[in-house]
Protein backbone atom coordinates (compact mmCIF):
# COMPACT_ATOMS: atom_id res chain seq x y z
CA UNK A 1 0.00 0.00 0.00
CA UNK A 2 1.06 3.72 -0.65
CA UNK A 3 2.14 5.26 2.36
CA UNK A 4 -0.02 8.39 1.46
CA UNK A 5 -3.31 5.54 1.30
CA UNK A 6 -2.13 4.03 4.46
CA UNK A 7 -2.19 8.00 6.25
CA UNK A 8 -5.55 8.63 4.43
CA UNK A 9 -7.54 4.86 5.72
CA UNK A 10 -5.47 5.66 9.15
CA UNK A 11 -6.84 8.82 9.60
CA UNK A 12 -10.30 8.31 8.15
CA UNK A 13 -10.39 5.56 11.28
CA UNK A 14 -9.34 7.87 13.84
CA UNK A 15 -11.83 10.58 13.00
CA UNK A 16 -14.44 7.77 13.06
CA UNK A 17 -13.88 6.41 16.39
CA UNK A 18 -13.19 9.96 18.01
CA UNK A 19 -16.81 10.60 16.71
CA UNK A 20 -17.83 7.22 17.57
CA UNK A 21 -17.48 8.73 20.91
CA UNK A 22 -18.79 12.00 20.75
CA UNK A 23 -22.08 10.15 19.56
CA UNK A 24 -21.88 7.13 22.59
CA UNK A 25 -21.77 10.18 25.08
CA UNK A 26 -24.75 12.01 22.70
CA UNK A 27 -26.69 8.50 22.63
CA UNK A 28 -26.13 8.01 26.62
CA UNK A 29 -27.25 11.13 27.63
CA UNK A 30 -30.09 12.12 25.40
CA UNK A 31 -31.31 8.35 26.25
CA UNK A 32 -31.20 9.03 29.83
CA UNK A 33 -32.54 12.49 29.82
CA UNK A 34 -35.36 11.71 27.28
CA UNK A 35 -36.62 8.88 29.06
CA UNK A 36 -35.87 9.99 32.29
CA UNK A 37 -37.17 13.68 32.00
CA UNK A 38 -40.86 12.77 30.78
CA UNK A 39 -41.16 10.90 34.21
CA UNK A 40 -39.24 14.08 36.74
CA UNK A 41 -42.46 15.95 38.21
CA UNK A 42 -42.30 18.29 41.26
CA UNK A 43 -44.33 15.14 42.83
CA UNK A 44 -41.62 12.76 41.95
CA UNK A 45 -39.07 14.32 43.58
CA UNK A 46 -40.57 15.35 46.80
CA UNK A 47 -42.87 12.33 47.53
CA UNK A 48 -41.74 9.53 49.30
CA UNK A 49 -40.87 5.43 47.29
CA UNK A 50 -43.54 3.15 47.15
CA UNK A 51 -42.70 -0.73 47.69
CA UNK A 52 -45.23 -2.49 46.07
CA UNK A 53 -47.78 0.48 44.61
CA UNK A 54 -46.97 2.60 41.33
CA UNK A 55 -46.04 5.89 42.06
CA UNK A 56 -43.30 6.00 43.88
CA UNK A 57 -40.88 9.19 44.43
CA UNK A 58 -37.03 10.03 45.21
CA UNK A 59 -37.90 13.04 47.55
CA UNK A 60 -36.24 11.33 50.90
CA UNK A 61 -33.62 9.85 48.53
CA UNK A 62 -33.10 13.01 46.92
CA UNK A 63 -32.23 14.81 50.41
CA UNK A 64 -30.17 12.35 51.32
CA UNK A 65 -27.87 12.63 48.80
CA UNK A 66 -27.32 16.47 49.44
CA UNK A 67 -27.22 16.35 52.81
CA UNK A 68 -24.55 13.41 53.11
CA UNK A 69 -22.56 15.53 50.34
CA UNK A 70 -22.34 18.36 52.69
CA UNK A 71 -21.40 16.01 55.55
CA UNK A 72 -18.61 14.63 53.58
CA UNK A 73 -17.25 17.79 51.91
CA UNK A 74 -17.51 19.56 56.08
CA UNK A 75 -15.18 16.49 56.78
CA UNK A 76 -12.88 16.19 53.79
CA UNK A 77 -11.80 19.81 52.68
CA UNK A 78 -9.78 20.93 55.99
CA UNK A 79 -8.10 17.41 56.06
CA UNK A 80 -7.46 17.62 52.05
CA UNK A 81 -6.06 20.83 52.43
CA UNK A 82 -4.07 19.81 55.00
CA UNK A 83 -2.12 17.81 53.45
CA UNK A 84 -2.05 18.67 49.97
CA UNK A 85 -0.37 21.81 51.49
CA UNK A 86 1.94 19.65 52.91
CA UNK A 87 2.97 17.09 49.80
CA UNK A 88 2.61 20.45 47.90
CA UNK A 89 4.83 23.24 50.22
CA UNK A 90 6.70 21.21 52.96
CA UNK A 91 7.50 17.69 51.89
CA UNK A 92 11.18 17.38 51.06
CA UNK A 93 12.12 15.09 48.56
CA UNK A 94 13.05 11.34 50.56
CA UNK A 95 11.47 8.13 51.60
CA UNK A 96 8.69 9.45 53.58
CA UNK A 97 7.14 11.65 50.68
CA UNK A 98 7.47 9.02 48.52
CA UNK A 99 5.41 6.77 50.87
CA UNK A 100 3.11 9.18 51.87
CA UNK A 101 2.97 9.55 47.80
CA UNK A 102 2.22 5.44 47.35
CA UNK A 103 -0.07 5.65 50.12
CA UNK A 104 -2.24 8.68 48.08
CA UNK A 105 -2.11 6.48 44.96
CA UNK A 106 -3.11 3.31 46.61
CA UNK A 107 -5.60 4.41 48.56
CA UNK A 108 -7.31 7.00 45.43
CA UNK A 109 -7.02 3.92 43.01
CA UNK A 110 -8.81 1.13 45.90
CA UNK A 111 -11.69 -0.02 44.50
CA UNK A 112 -15.53 1.67 45.91
CA UNK A 113 -16.65 -1.54 46.89
CA UNK A 114 -13.36 -1.66 49.12
CA UNK A 115 -14.02 1.32 50.98
CA UNK A 116 -17.54 0.76 51.92
CA UNK A 117 -16.37 -2.59 53.12
CA UNK A 118 -13.80 -1.34 55.08
CA UNK A 119 -16.56 1.49 56.64
CA UNK A 120 -18.85 -1.52 56.92
CA UNK A 121 -16.16 -3.10 59.50
CA UNK A 122 -14.73 -0.12 61.19
CA UNK A 123 -17.24 2.69 61.26
CA UNK A 124 -20.41 0.36 61.43
CA UNK A 125 -19.51 -2.26 63.69
CA UNK A 126 -15.98 -1.90 65.79
CA UNK A 127 -17.25 1.99 66.32
CA UNK A 128 -21.29 0.85 66.65
CA UNK A 129 -22.38 4.18 64.35
CA UNK A 130 -24.50 1.81 62.74
CA UNK A 131 -26.04 2.43 59.39
CA UNK A 132 -26.26 5.58 59.21
CA UNK A 133 -25.39 8.99 57.50
CA UNK A 134 -22.30 10.03 59.59
CA UNK A 135 -21.29 6.44 58.50
CA UNK A 136 -21.11 6.76 54.95
CA UNK A 137 -20.17 10.63 55.48
CA UNK A 138 -16.85 8.89 56.74
CA UNK A 139 -16.64 5.98 54.22
CA UNK A 140 -16.84 8.90 51.42
CA UNK A 141 -14.23 10.45 53.38
CA UNK A 142 -12.13 8.07 52.84
CA UNK A 143 -12.74 7.57 49.08
CA UNK A 144 -12.99 11.53 48.75
CA UNK A 145 -9.72 12.32 50.77
CA UNK A 146 -6.86 11.25 48.40
CA UNK A 147 -8.63 13.30 45.42
CA UNK A 148 -8.91 16.36 47.51
CA UNK A 149 -4.88 16.28 48.72
CA UNK A 150 -4.46 15.92 44.67
CA UNK A 151 -6.33 18.37 43.37
CA UNK A 152 -4.74 20.88 46.44
CA UNK A 153 -1.21 20.14 45.65
CA UNK A 154 -1.77 20.72 41.94
CA UNK A 155 -3.05 23.65 42.61
CA UNK A 156 -0.29 24.79 44.74
CA UNK A 157 2.19 23.32 42.41
CA UNK A 158 0.79 25.83 39.06
CA UNK A 159 0.92 29.14 41.64
CA UNK A 160 4.42 30.84 39.83
CA UNK A 161 7.29 30.36 41.94
CA UNK A 162 7.85 34.62 42.21
CA UNK A 163 4.60 34.43 44.21
CA UNK A 164 6.27 32.51 46.80
CA UNK A 165 9.71 34.59 46.75
CA UNK A 166 8.39 38.11 47.08
CA UNK A 167 6.26 36.76 49.89
CA UNK A 168 10.11 35.45 51.33
CA UNK A 169 11.43 39.03 50.55
CA UNK A 170 8.75 41.22 52.11
CA UNK A 171 10.33 38.85 55.28
CA UNK A 172 6.76 36.50 55.70
CA UNK A 173 6.58 33.58 57.84
CA UNK A 174 6.00 30.44 55.47
CA UNK A 175 2.38 30.01 57.14
CA UNK A 176 1.63 32.62 56.26
CA UNK A 177 2.96 33.35 52.33
CA UNK A 178 0.60 29.70 52.67
CA UNK A 179 -2.21 31.00 53.88
CA UNK A 180 -2.37 34.57 52.33
CA UNK A 181 -0.28 34.76 49.39
CA UNK A 182 -0.46 31.05 47.91
CA UNK A 183 -3.53 29.74 48.72
CA UNK A 184 -5.97 32.83 47.33
CA UNK A 185 -3.97 31.75 43.60
CA UNK A 186 -4.80 28.77 44.31
CA UNK A 187 -8.21 28.71 45.48
CA UNK A 188 -9.88 28.88 42.16
CA UNK A 189 -8.04 25.47 40.74
CA UNK A 190 -9.06 23.96 44.39
CA UNK A 191 -12.90 25.24 44.36
CA UNK A 192 -13.21 23.93 40.88
CA UNK A 193 -11.70 20.53 41.84
CA UNK A 194 -13.79 20.48 44.61
CA UNK A 195 -16.87 20.95 42.87
CA UNK A 196 -15.67 18.35 40.30
CA UNK A 197 -14.92 15.89 42.89
CA UNK A 198 -18.51 16.48 44.82
CA UNK A 199 -19.94 15.33 41.49
CA UNK A 200 -18.24 12.01 41.91
CA UNK A 201 -18.76 11.18 45.40
CA UNK A 202 -22.33 12.38 44.18
CA UNK A 203 -22.60 9.09 41.97
CA UNK A 204 -21.04 7.22 44.59
CA UNK A 205 -23.42 3.86 45.77
CA UNK A 206 -21.01 0.26 46.54
CA UNK A 207 -19.25 2.62 49.46
CA UNK A 208 -22.80 3.53 50.94
CA UNK A 209 -24.08 0.57 50.53
CA UNK A 210 -22.66 -0.66 53.50
CA UNK A 211 -22.27 2.07 55.44
CA UNK A 212 -25.13 4.41 54.85
CA UNK A 213 -28.01 1.80 54.58
CA UNK A 214 -30.18 0.81 51.99
CA UNK A 215 -32.99 1.75 53.74
CA UNK A 216 -34.91 5.13 54.75
CA UNK A 217 -37.02 5.92 57.59
CA UNK A 218 -39.89 8.26 57.53
CA UNK A 219 -38.63 11.26 57.28
CA UNK A 220 -41.03 14.25 58.82
CA UNK A 221 -39.49 17.56 57.36
CA UNK A 222 -41.12 19.91 59.65
CA UNK A 223 -38.96 18.40 62.33
CA UNK A 224 -36.04 20.34 62.42
CA UNK A 225 -34.71 18.85 65.61
CA UNK A 226 -31.01 17.08 64.86
CA UNK A 227 -31.71 14.52 67.83
CA UNK A 228 -34.85 13.41 66.73
CA UNK A 229 -34.89 9.89 65.05
CA UNK A 230 -37.20 11.04 62.32
CA UNK A 231 -35.44 14.53 61.34
CA UNK A 232 -33.84 14.57 58.41
CA UNK A 233 -30.78 16.89 59.96
CA UNK A 234 -30.28 13.85 62.24
CA UNK A 235 -26.49 12.65 61.42
CA UNK A 236 -27.47 9.36 63.03
CA UNK A 237 -30.37 7.67 61.00
CA UNK A 238 -29.75 5.30 57.99
CA UNK A 239 -30.21 7.17 54.74
CA UNK A 240 -30.58 5.46 50.90
CA UNK A 241 -29.10 7.80 48.71
CA UNK A 242 -29.79 8.18 45.28
CA UNK A 243 -27.57 6.39 43.46
CA UNK A 244 -28.39 2.81 45.90
CA UNK A 245 -31.91 3.56 45.03
CA UNK A 246 -31.34 3.50 41.91
CA UNK A 247 -29.35 0.43 42.15
CA UNK A 248 -31.79 -1.54 44.89
CA UNK A 249 -34.68 -0.44 42.11
CA UNK A 250 -33.07 -1.98 39.30
CA UNK A 251 -32.07 -4.97 41.03
CA UNK A 252 -34.75 -6.26 43.32
CA UNK A 253 -37.32 -3.22 42.63
CA UNK A 254 -41.29 -4.87 43.23
CA UNK A 255 -43.18 -1.87 42.24
CA UNK A 256 -45.12 -1.68 38.40
CA UNK A 257 -43.09 1.24 37.44
CA UNK A 258 -39.92 0.41 38.70
CA UNK A 259 -38.43 0.90 35.01
CA UNK A 260 -39.77 4.18 34.95
CA UNK A 261 -38.83 5.34 38.61
CA UNK A 262 -34.99 4.18 38.16
CA UNK A 263 -34.94 6.43 34.66
CA UNK A 264 -36.41 9.46 36.15
CA UNK A 265 -33.56 8.74 38.97
CA UNK A 266 -31.11 8.40 37.10
CA UNK A 267 -32.03 11.54 35.07
CA UNK A 268 -31.99 13.50 38.52
CA UNK A 269 -28.46 12.37 38.81
CA UNK A 270 -27.12 13.06 36.20
CA UNK A 271 -28.59 16.65 35.73
CA UNK A 272 -27.31 17.23 39.28
CA UNK A 273 -24.53 16.01 37.58
CA UNK A 274 -23.45 18.23 34.70
CA UNK A 275 -25.05 21.04 37.07
CA UNK A 276 -21.54 20.53 39.42
CA UNK A 277 -19.53 20.23 36.15
CA UNK A 278 -21.08 23.76 34.91
CA UNK A 279 -21.15 24.98 38.46
CA UNK A 280 -17.40 23.95 38.32
CA UNK A 281 -16.63 25.82 35.46
CA UNK A 282 -18.46 28.96 36.47
CA UNK A 283 -17.91 29.19 40.27
CA UNK A 284 -13.70 28.94 39.12
CA UNK A 285 -13.73 31.80 36.20
CA UNK A 286 -15.92 33.79 39.07
CA UNK A 287 -13.47 33.85 41.70
CA UNK A 288 -10.44 34.01 40.05
CA UNK A 289 -11.60 37.36 38.53
CA UNK A 290 -12.44 38.35 42.21
CA UNK A 291 -9.18 37.30 43.51
CA UNK A 292 -7.05 38.89 40.63
CA UNK A 293 -6.70 41.43 38.21
CA UNK A 294 -6.63 39.15 35.61
CA UNK A 295 -10.21 38.82 33.11
CA UNK A 296 -10.05 35.20 32.19
CA UNK A 297 -8.47 31.91 34.03
CA UNK A 298 -6.21 29.51 31.50
CA UNK B 1 24.58 48.28 79.56
CA UNK B 2 24.31 45.94 76.73
CA UNK B 3 20.37 45.14 75.31
CA UNK B 4 19.19 41.95 75.83
CA UNK B 5 18.49 39.98 72.19
CA UNK B 6 14.95 39.96 71.81
CA UNK B 7 13.97 36.33 71.79
CA UNK B 8 12.76 35.05 68.56
CA UNK B 9 11.73 31.68 69.47
CA UNK B 10 7.70 32.57 70.43
CA UNK B 11 7.35 35.32 68.01
CA UNK B 12 4.09 34.95 66.52
CA UNK B 13 5.05 33.98 63.21
CA UNK B 14 7.15 30.70 64.95
CA UNK B 15 3.82 30.12 66.73
CA UNK B 16 1.87 30.33 63.36
CA UNK B 17 4.44 28.37 61.72
CA UNK B 18 4.56 25.44 64.45
CA UNK B 19 0.54 25.23 64.64
CA UNK B 20 0.56 24.93 60.67
CA UNK B 21 2.93 22.56 60.65
CA UNK B 22 0.94 20.39 63.29
CA UNK B 23 -1.58 20.30 61.46
CA UNK B 24 -0.69 19.50 58.55
CA UNK B 25 1.17 17.00 60.05
CA UNK B 26 -1.67 15.44 61.51
CA UNK B 27 -3.94 15.24 58.45
CA UNK B 28 -0.97 13.36 56.89
CA UNK B 29 -0.91 11.00 59.48
CA UNK B 30 -4.15 10.54 59.27
CA UNK B 31 -4.10 9.33 55.41
CA UNK B 32 -1.14 6.86 56.59
CA UNK B 33 -3.62 5.50 59.41
CA UNK B 34 -6.40 5.18 57.19
CA UNK B 35 -4.64 3.10 54.23
CA UNK B 36 -2.50 0.69 57.08
CA UNK B 37 -6.17 0.14 59.38
CA UNK B 38 -7.84 -0.51 55.68
CA UNK B 39 -5.11 -2.68 54.94
CA UNK B 40 -5.09 -4.47 58.14
CA UNK B 41 -8.96 -5.17 58.81
CA UNK B 42 -9.71 -6.43 55.55
CA UNK B 43 -6.58 -8.56 55.72
CA UNK B 44 -7.45 -10.20 59.17
CA UNK B 45 -10.89 -10.93 57.91
CA UNK B 46 -9.91 -12.00 54.88
CA UNK B 47 -7.56 -14.62 55.71
CA UNK B 48 -9.83 -16.01 58.88
CA UNK B 49 -10.79 -18.60 56.92
CA UNK B 50 -7.36 -20.04 56.36
CA UNK B 51 -6.57 -19.28 59.77
CA UNK B 52 -9.28 -21.41 61.26
CA UNK B 53 -8.54 -24.24 58.73
CA UNK B 54 -12.04 -24.24 57.26
CA UNK B 55 -10.90 -23.33 53.78
CA UNK B 56 -7.66 -23.96 51.57
CA UNK B 57 -6.05 -21.46 49.98
CA UNK B 58 -5.85 -23.60 47.04
CA UNK B 59 -9.23 -24.61 47.50
CA UNK B 60 -10.26 -21.10 47.35
CA UNK B 61 -8.15 -19.65 44.74
CA UNK B 62 -8.72 -22.67 42.18
CA UNK B 63 -11.73 -24.36 43.38
CA UNK B 64 -14.80 -23.94 41.01
CA UNK B 65 -17.74 -24.92 43.39
CA UNK B 66 -18.97 -22.38 45.07
CA UNK B 67 -21.88 -23.85 46.93
CA UNK B 68 -21.66 -22.20 50.65
CA UNK B 69 -25.02 -23.79 51.37
CA UNK B 70 -24.63 -27.34 50.77
CA UNK B 71 -24.07 -30.01 53.50
CA UNK B 72 -20.46 -29.67 52.87
CA UNK B 73 -20.10 -26.28 51.56
CA UNK B 74 -17.00 -25.68 49.20
CA UNK B 75 -16.11 -22.19 49.01
CA UNK B 76 -13.63 -22.32 45.23
CA UNK B 77 -14.23 -18.21 43.99
CA UNK B 78 -12.22 -19.53 41.03
CA UNK B 79 -15.69 -18.99 39.13
CA UNK B 80 -15.35 -15.34 40.37
CA UNK B 81 -11.48 -14.56 39.80
CA UNK B 82 -11.64 -15.97 36.37
CA UNK B 83 -14.82 -14.10 35.89
CA UNK B 84 -13.39 -11.00 36.71
CA UNK B 85 -10.25 -10.85 34.88
CA UNK B 86 -12.19 -11.64 31.84
CA UNK B 87 -14.38 -8.60 31.78
CA UNK B 88 -11.52 -6.56 32.78
CA UNK B 89 -9.22 -7.56 30.02
CA UNK B 90 -12.51 -7.44 27.35
CA UNK B 91 -13.20 -4.24 29.03
CA UNK B 92 -10.02 -2.93 27.72
CA UNK B 93 -9.71 -4.72 24.02
CA UNK B 94 -12.73 -2.95 22.88
CA UNK B 95 -11.89 0.61 25.38
CA UNK B 96 -7.91 0.66 24.14
CA UNK B 97 -8.26 1.17 20.77
CA UNK B 98 -11.33 3.92 20.99
CA UNK B 99 -9.00 5.92 23.54
CA UNK B 100 -6.09 5.59 21.38
CA UNK B 101 -8.07 7.14 18.23
CA UNK B 102 -9.43 10.01 20.33
CA UNK B 103 -6.54 10.97 21.72
CA UNK B 104 -4.73 11.19 18.62
CA UNK B 105 -7.91 13.06 17.36
CA UNK B 106 -7.48 15.72 19.92
CA UNK B 107 -3.83 15.85 19.51
CA UNK B 108 -2.35 14.95 15.97
CA UNK B 109 -5.30 15.70 14.12
CA UNK B 110 -7.32 18.28 14.53
CA UNK B 111 -5.43 19.89 17.82
CA UNK B 112 -8.10 22.82 17.65
CA UNK B 113 -11.14 21.59 18.13
CA UNK B 114 -10.94 18.40 18.46
CA UNK B 115 -9.67 19.31 21.91
CA UNK B 116 -12.50 21.69 22.64
CA UNK B 117 -14.82 19.16 21.40
CA UNK B 118 -13.75 16.17 23.02
CA UNK B 119 -12.50 17.41 26.33
CA UNK B 120 -16.11 18.16 27.78
CA UNK B 121 -17.33 14.64 26.42
CA UNK B 122 -14.35 12.78 28.16
CA UNK B 123 -15.03 14.79 31.35
CA UNK B 124 -19.21 14.41 31.02
CA UNK B 125 -17.97 10.32 30.48
CA UNK B 126 -16.06 10.24 33.87
CA UNK B 127 -18.91 11.80 35.50
CA UNK B 128 -21.52 9.76 34.77
CA UNK B 129 -22.08 7.98 38.00
CA UNK B 130 -21.69 4.20 37.68
CA UNK B 131 -25.40 2.98 38.70
CA UNK B 132 -26.49 5.01 35.70
CA UNK B 133 -24.27 3.06 33.63
CA UNK B 134 -25.53 -0.07 34.91
CA UNK B 135 -29.16 1.07 34.08
CA UNK B 136 -28.94 1.99 30.61
CA UNK B 137 -26.76 -1.45 30.09
CA UNK B 138 -29.69 -3.04 31.80
CA UNK B 139 -32.15 -1.09 29.61
CA UNK B 140 -30.29 -1.00 26.27
CA UNK B 141 -27.56 -3.35 26.06
CA UNK B 142 -29.07 -5.84 27.69
CA UNK B 143 -32.02 -6.08 25.58
CA UNK B 144 -30.20 -5.20 22.06
CA UNK B 145 -27.82 -8.21 22.94
CA UNK B 146 -30.89 -10.52 23.69
CA UNK B 147 -32.08 -9.90 20.71
CA UNK B 148 -29.57 -9.88 17.90
CA UNK B 149 -27.30 -12.75 19.88
CA UNK B 150 -27.26 -15.99 21.50
CA UNK B 151 -28.04 -15.96 25.04
CA UNK B 152 -30.09 -14.02 27.51
CA UNK B 153 -28.68 -10.48 27.14
CA UNK B 154 -27.13 -10.56 30.25
CA UNK B 155 -23.68 -11.66 30.83
CA UNK B 156 -20.04 -11.66 30.13
CA UNK B 157 -20.46 -9.46 26.67
CA UNK B 158 -22.81 -6.81 28.50
CA UNK B 159 -20.73 -6.42 31.28
CA UNK B 160 -17.71 -5.82 28.91
CA UNK B 161 -19.32 -3.40 27.32
CA UNK B 162 -20.56 -1.22 29.95
CA UNK B 163 -17.55 -1.21 31.53
CA UNK B 164 -15.76 -0.54 28.23
CA UNK B 165 -17.19 2.85 28.17
CA UNK B 166 -16.82 3.16 31.90
CA UNK B 167 -12.91 3.37 31.09
CA UNK B 168 -12.96 5.16 27.92
CA UNK B 169 -12.09 8.57 30.00
CA UNK B 170 -9.37 7.27 31.91
CA UNK B 171 -7.28 5.78 29.25
CA UNK B 172 -8.64 8.83 26.91
CA UNK B 173 -7.01 11.88 29.23
CA UNK B 174 -4.17 9.62 30.38
CA UNK B 175 -2.74 8.73 26.54
CA UNK B 176 -4.13 12.30 25.58
CA UNK B 177 -1.73 13.76 28.00
CA UNK B 178 1.11 11.49 27.11
CA UNK B 179 0.68 12.58 23.75
CA UNK B 180 0.40 16.36 24.17
CA UNK B 181 3.88 16.69 26.40
CA UNK B 182 5.65 14.76 23.40
CA UNK B 183 8.61 16.69 22.51
CA UNK B 184 8.01 18.54 19.21
CA UNK B 185 10.78 18.70 17.45
CA UNK B 186 10.68 14.70 17.30
CA UNK B 187 7.82 14.69 15.31
CA UNK B 188 8.92 17.61 13.07
CA UNK B 189 12.07 16.05 12.07
CA UNK B 190 10.14 12.92 11.13
CA UNK B 191 7.88 15.17 8.75
CA UNK B 192 11.67 16.36 7.36
CA UNK B 193 12.77 13.13 6.36
CA UNK B 194 9.17 13.10 4.00
CA UNK B 195 7.31 10.33 6.54
CA UNK B 196 3.27 10.85 6.00
CA UNK B 197 1.01 11.79 9.46
CA UNK B 198 0.46 7.95 9.86
CA UNK B 199 4.10 6.87 9.52
CA UNK B 200 4.71 9.56 12.30
CA UNK B 201 1.69 8.41 14.36
CA UNK B 202 2.93 4.97 14.14
CA UNK B 203 6.72 4.64 13.96
CA UNK B 204 7.22 7.59 15.85
CA UNK B 205 4.96 8.49 18.11
CA UNK B 206 3.24 5.53 19.52
CA UNK B 207 6.63 4.02 20.43
CA UNK B 208 7.82 6.58 22.29
CA UNK B 209 4.79 7.01 24.38
CA UNK B 210 4.09 3.21 24.90
CA UNK B 211 4.91 2.94 28.01
CA UNK B 212 2.87 6.32 29.07
CA UNK B 213 -0.92 4.71 27.58
CA UNK B 214 -0.04 1.45 28.43
CA UNK B 215 -0.54 3.39 32.15
CA UNK B 216 -3.59 4.75 31.12
CA UNK B 217 -4.94 0.97 29.94
CA UNK B 218 -3.57 -0.59 33.28
CA UNK B 219 -5.41 2.46 35.24
CA UNK B 220 -8.58 1.83 33.48
CA UNK B 221 -8.38 -1.96 34.00
CA UNK B 222 -7.86 -0.97 37.80
CA UNK B 223 -11.28 0.81 37.46
CA UNK B 224 -12.99 -1.77 35.85
CA UNK B 225 -11.81 -4.30 37.55
CA UNK B 226 -12.88 -3.04 40.99
CA UNK B 227 -16.35 -1.56 39.44
CA UNK B 228 -19.33 -3.61 41.26
CA UNK B 229 -22.95 -1.86 40.89
CA UNK B 230 -23.13 -1.23 37.30
CA UNK B 231 -21.59 -5.17 36.35
CA UNK B 232 -23.51 -6.56 39.21
CA UNK B 233 -26.83 -5.12 37.18
CA UNK B 234 -25.24 -6.42 34.05
CA UNK B 235 -23.67 -9.99 34.22
CA UNK B 236 -26.21 -12.54 35.54
CA UNK B 237 -24.61 -13.67 38.17
CA UNK B 238 -24.43 -17.17 38.06
CA UNK B 239 -21.67 -19.03 40.10
CA UNK B 240 -20.13 -20.85 37.14
CA UNK B 241 -17.01 -20.21 34.30
CA UNK B 242 -18.69 -18.72 31.34
CA UNK B 243 -17.91 -21.14 28.17
CA UNK B 244 -19.02 -18.29 25.96
CA UNK B 245 -19.23 -14.26 25.94
CA UNK B 246 -22.97 -14.12 25.89
CA UNK B 247 -23.50 -16.81 29.20
CA UNK B 248 -23.70 -14.89 32.89
CA UNK B 249 -21.22 -15.26 35.15
CA UNK B 250 -20.05 -13.29 38.39
CA UNK B 251 -17.26 -11.28 39.31
CA UNK B 252 -15.84 -10.78 43.03
CA UNK B 253 -17.17 -7.56 43.33
CA UNK B 254 -20.73 -8.74 42.33
CA UNK B 255 -20.85 -11.62 44.57
CA UNK B 256 -19.70 -9.50 46.92
CA UNK B 257 -22.27 -7.34 46.58
CA UNK B 258 -25.13 -9.41 46.64
CA UNK B 259 -23.67 -11.49 49.49
CA UNK B 260 -22.39 -9.16 52.23
CA UNK B 261 -25.77 -8.56 53.33
CA UNK B 262 -27.34 -11.82 53.30
CA UNK B 263 -25.27 -13.38 55.82
CA UNK B 264 -24.32 -13.24 59.38
CA UNK B 265 -21.03 -11.83 60.12
CA UNK B 266 -17.92 -14.54 60.96
CA UNK B 267 -19.75 -17.14 59.57
CA UNK B 268 -17.29 -18.99 57.00
CA UNK B 269 -19.79 -18.07 53.82
CA UNK B 270 -19.19 -14.41 55.13
CA UNK B 271 -15.44 -14.48 55.82
CA UNK B 272 -15.30 -16.09 52.36
CA UNK B 273 -16.53 -13.15 50.87
CA UNK B 274 -14.01 -10.87 52.72
CA UNK B 275 -11.26 -13.46 51.19
CA UNK B 276 -12.55 -12.45 47.72
CA UNK B 277 -12.02 -8.50 49.11
CA UNK B 278 -8.66 -9.46 49.74
CA UNK B 279 -8.20 -10.77 46.18
CA UNK B 280 -9.98 -7.45 45.66
CA UNK B 281 -7.40 -5.20 47.27
CA UNK B 282 -4.19 -7.34 46.28
CA UNK B 283 -5.15 -7.02 42.81
CA UNK B 284 -5.37 -2.87 43.23
CA UNK B 285 -1.40 -3.46 44.61
CA UNK B 286 -0.43 -5.43 41.77
CA UNK B 287 -2.27 -2.44 39.34
CA UNK B 288 -0.05 0.17 41.37
CA UNK B 289 2.80 -1.67 41.08
CA UNK B 290 2.46 -1.79 37.31
CA UNK B 291 1.62 2.07 37.07
CA UNK B 292 4.63 2.53 38.78
CA UNK B 293 6.98 0.64 36.79
CA UNK B 294 5.70 1.76 33.81
CA UNK B 295 6.08 5.60 34.59
CA UNK B 296 9.62 4.67 35.58
CA UNK B 297 10.02 3.24 32.08
CA UNK B 298 8.46 6.59 30.62
CA UNK B 299 11.10 8.67 32.57
CA UNK B 300 13.91 7.30 30.47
Amino acid sequence: MKPRTADKIATAIIVTFALLIVAILVGLLGYILIRGMSHISWDFLTSAPQKIRAGGGVGPQLFNSLFLLVLTLIITIPLGLGAGIFMAEYARPGRLTNFIRLVVEVLSSFPSIIVGLFGLLLIVNTFNLGFSLISGALALTFFNLPLMVRITEQAFRTVPKQQKEAGFALGLSKWKIVTSVLLPVALPTIITGTILSAGRVFGEAAALMFTAGMSSPRLDFSNWNPLSPSSPLNPFRPAETLAVHIWKVNSEGLAPDALQIAAGASAVLVLTVLIFNLAARFFGRFIYRKLTASKRMN
Amino acid sequence: MRVKPKKTRFEKHHIENFIGRAYMSFCVLLLIVIIVSMVYFVASKGIANFVSGEVKVSDFLFGTKWSPEADTPSYGAFPFIAGSFLVTLLAALIASPLSICAALFMTEIVPGWGKKLLQPVIELLSGIPSVVYGFVGLSVIVPFLRNTLPGQGIGVAAGALVLSVMILPTITSVAADALASLPQNLKESSFALGATRWQTISRVILPTTFPAIMTGVVLGMARAFGEALAVQMVIGNAPFVPRSLFESASTLTSVITLGMGNTTMGSPQNNALWSMALVLMLMTFVFVLLVRMLERRNKI
